[in-house]
């Protein structure tokens, strides 16, 4: 480990609403591979935003190389030596390997470019970094692992000098995460210096020299990784904070019956083998990262996606469910986590929004029966205390709350027995956020069903009966509510991927 | 022994994934049909059904050749027909009125095309106007000013004996020959070479490279550190550029210009680029492919009355060409 290059001090940016930075502190040296941590949301990314110009800071100073400086944009960071491998790789599928790490400052022969001179320049970079790629290989031709490396040789050929990975192996297999930590380390023999972003707390004590670890926007400390264990970086990254009200035992009859069974549900990378059951008057809650596979489970059992295998049961009966509108039919409802996108029509009002499912109800031969509607909207306006001057309100006029209670009512509306919440609370103001949880209790108490998918461990600790986590497409865990800690779900939500690499390796063997 | 067939078979999908296989689909449409006319109509096998072939593809090619940049970005150019008919009714008015100089109305009519190029995609570009909207509005305002400022007459370009008709020979030169007279397609020598030239412009320079990048990924390209808004403007320009040389061919062609005409030559032109391999999501497209599609549109045109068809159903034919095309493509593009 070298001297220290990059110093960031007193890192302070407020969003409306949201302090994401509260005077973080974070260095990098020559040499070493400094990983940065922390649940999502923690400040992470946005840390390293600013670090590259896409945000501004509101205070605090940057120093590289002995200087302190402000980029205000992604190509100042560049030139100074500072350059991004995001995890959504920022390339131009059309071009070649050469025309992409080249682009901007072709090299020509007159007016035309000279794509030999690129090709061999490439070639060049490759060699240097011991990898195998065609420079005349068209991008989108290429796996991600080495579309991967191409960003990487690009950074190398702009005399980068502190490469940030931005969860790096997310998409990669086994063979070629241990590939790029062969880079890695080799970059990091040559001096580079190199931040770490990931949640895989195996790869963090593979492949680091230090963690820093960051939480609800502060910085909390930094380790050497020789010296830590695995505990030691959860703890610091699930803190000692004592959440409200956390749920002590379950609410739901350990002999209601099971009202959904779903086995072996298998659906891309994404969904590998899940299997669970919910009872009648049960909150199943989801935990996991994200990317976990947590809203492709959801979309998958909703008929949304389409899946590889799987069997379902509702009420003790085996359905089909290949389409959303045949698992509407069986009484499920999906309120997404993207409601703008996909759960409600913002340039509509409240009373259309509410039968936007169920219009065939409320249709009296040709024309839409408005007096039923009404009656219907207003009966769950009252019931679920929406706030608003009036049914015919447009619901872009609503806050987040009330816009997920008019979800909520869409699907009331419908009579779903089993309703799938996804992040039922992001978006959404404090107080508001009591209001979900309160007629989220109700409607457990008055028989329905819920999975609740949520990235809060406070969301998941104070409203689950019961608590599945997911991990790159696998449950990892299952907890009742009076077993469940944060601690144990952080681990498994992070958990040990070596047993999982060597099934993969077996499997991968018998084919 | 096994990984070279792995390598054969990945080679051959390779093949079928690139848009040299579409071309050679087309170039087998193309000889299929020629063929099928040759047999069927004894008169289709006429020299001059060549050159009526060939003099009726010219201002489409032009408009097609240019329209394949914004196309490549993944916009569009619908103020092509309108515009080429506007341009050069405005080059007549020059003549005409004005009393300028036939070199200089065909300069001015060419900077039109240019100028109106640079307005969309400055619209495009710059103010973010999705591409149909803005050249949409381009499109009626040159329909617009052609007609205002001739006062809905037509405008003439010169022609028969008048002075300065000897440019039209510049792409149908007669000659006469023991046997009468004998029309050459001079046309299309410089459309070939107009063909190879921005071939190499798509492929070899700077603007090329950046009108693909910024169909693929244009928020990369400007990551980059590319001026994007310049080249995305470029493009635009390209094809006015080319909207203006076809108004000066259509003007050579036809002579007479007809305020209110030109709605839905644009729409070949597209229709050909799309033909010939260039995707409307942007980011790949070929000049000589699009060549390609002009041909088959315009075999088909003269082609069809040969055999008893009319202008209806040469239009319900390209329609299902054009499917055909777009199937090829996407299944192409799918796993």
């Amino acid at each position: 480990m070298g001297e220290v290059i990059l110093t960031m001090k007193g890192i302070d940016k407020s969003f409306p609403g949201v302090h994401a930075l509260d005077h973080v502190d974070f260095d990098v040296r020559r040499g070493e591979v400094h990983a940065l941590m922390g649940e999502n949301g923690a400040g992470k990314s946005t840390l390293m935003k600013v670090l590259t110009g896409i945000y501004t800071k509101d205070s605090g100073t940057i120093t590289f190389e002995g200087k302190e400086v402000e980029f205000h944009n992604p190509r100042e960071a560049q030139q100074a030596g500072i350059v991004i491998v995001h995890q959504e790789l920022n390339m131009m599928g059309h071009l070649t390997v050469a025309q992409n790490i080249f682009i901007g400052r072709e090299p020509k022969h007159g007016l035309f470019i000279n794509d030999r001179a690129m090709n061999t320049e490439a070639r060049k970079l490759f060699a240097q970094l011991n990898i195998e790629i065609d420079p005349k290989e068209t991008m989108s031709s290429l796996t991600v692992a080495k579309q991967q490396m191409c960003e990487i040789a690009k950074a190398i050929s702009h005399d980068a000098k502190v490469i940030v990975f931005d969860e790096p192996t997310a998409a990669l297999t086994d063979a070629e995460i241990d590939q790029l930590f062969v880079i890695i380390r080799d970059l990091r023999a040559r001096g580079y210096g190199i931040v770490y972003i990931s949640h895989r707390m195996d790869e963090i004590k593979r492949i680091t020299d230090r963690v820093s670890v960051m939480r609800d926007g502060q910085y909390i400390g930094t380790l050497v990784t020789e010296e830590c264990t695995k505990e030691d970086i959860i703890d610091m990254m699930v803190g000692r904070v004592i959440y409200e009200e956390p749920k002590t035992e379950s609410r739901c009859a350990p002999d209601a019956p099971v009202v959904l069974k779903v086995e072996h549900l298998n659906a891309g990378r994404m969904v590998q083998d899940v299997s669970f059951e919910l009872r009648r008057g049960e909150i199943l809650g989801f935990a996991g990262l994200v990317g976990a596979g947590r809203t492709e489970t959801a979309r998958a059992l909703f008929g949304a996606d389409p899946k590889q295998s799987g069997d379902i049961w509702i009420n003790g009966e085996k359905v089909s469910i290949s389409s959303p509108k045949e698992a509407v039919e069986a009484g499920l409802s999906y309120l997404s986590e993207d409601r703008k996108r996909f759960g409600i029509v913002l340039k509509k009002n409240i009373t259309e929004n509410s039968t936007l499912a169920t219009l065939k109800k409320y249709t009296k031969g040709v024309f839409i029966d408005k007096s039923a509607e009404e009656a219907v909207t207003q009966k769950y306006v009252d019931a679920l205390k929406t706030k608003t001057p009036g049914i015919d309100q447009l619901v872009m006029n609503l806050s987040g709350g009330n816009q997920q209670k008019v979800v909520i009512a869409k699907w009331l509306v419908n009579d779903s027995q089993i309703m799938i919440f996804d992040e039922p609370t992001r978006g959404i103001d404090v107080g508001a956020k009591q209001e979900i949880y309160e007629l989220m209790n109700q409607l457990a108490a008055s028989g329905k069903s819920i999975i609740m998918i949520s990235s809060e461990l406070a969301e998941i600790l104070r409203m689950s009966d019961r608590i599945i986590v997911m991990c790159e497409g696998r449950k990892t865990g299952e907890f009742g509510i009076a077993e469940a800690t944060q601690e144990k779900i952080m681990a498994a939500a992070t958990r040990d991927i070596d047993m999982q690499n060597r099934k993969n390796r077996q499997e991968g063997a018998a084919v | 022994m096994e990984n070279t067939i792995d390598r054969k078979k990945a080679a051959r999908s390779a093949f079928i994934r690139s848009s040299a296989f579409q071309r050679m689909i087309i170039i087998a449409v193309l000889i299929l049909l020629y063929g099928f006319f040759y047999i069927a109509s004894p008169s289709f096998r006429k020299y001059t059904t060549l050159v009526q072939i060939c003099s009726n593809m010219y201002y489409t090619l032009l408009m097609a050749i240019g329209v394949t940049f914004p196309l490549i970005t993944g916009g569009n150019d619908l103020s092509m027909g309108t515009g080429l008919i506007c341009y050069s009714l405005i080059g007549s008015y020059l003549m005409r009125i004005c009393g300028w100089p036939l070199w200089a109305a065909i300069v001015i009519t060419i900077l039109m095309g240019v100028a109106m190029g640079a307005v969309n995609g400055f619209g495009v570009a710059k103010l973010n106007v999705p591409p149909f909207i803005m050249t949409l509005a381009s499109m009626m305002f040159c329909r617009g000013i052609g007609s205002i400022l001739t006062g809905g007459f037509s405008g003439t370009w010169p022609d028969g004996m008048e002075p300065g008709a000897g440019f039209r020979s510049v792409f149908r030169l007669v000659v006469r020959t023991d046997s009468g007279r004998m029309p050459i397609p001079l046309g299309m020598v410089w459309m070939i070479l107009l063909v190879i030239l921005m071939s190499l412009v798509l492929n070899k320079t700077r603007v090329g490279r950046y009108t693909i990048a910024i169909g693929s990924n244009r928020e990369a390209l400007k990551l980059s550190g590319v001026n994007v808004l310049k080249w995305h403007i470029f493009a635009y320009m390209i094809c006015g550029l080319f909207t203006g040389l076809a108004a000066v061919t259509y003007a050579a062609t036809f002579s007479n210009i007809t305020p209110g005409q030109g709605a839905g030559f644009e729409l070949n032109a597209i229709g050909a680029a799309i033909i010939g391999g260039t995707a409307m999501t942007g980011g790949s497209g070929s000049v000589f492919g699009t060549f390609l599609g002009v041909l088959l549109i315009s075999l088909l045109q003269v082609g069809l009355p040969f055999v008893g068809l009319n202008a209806d159903w040469q239009l319900l034919i390209t329609g299902c060409i054009l499917m055909g095309a777009v199937t090829i493509d996407k299944m192409r593009n799918s796993k």
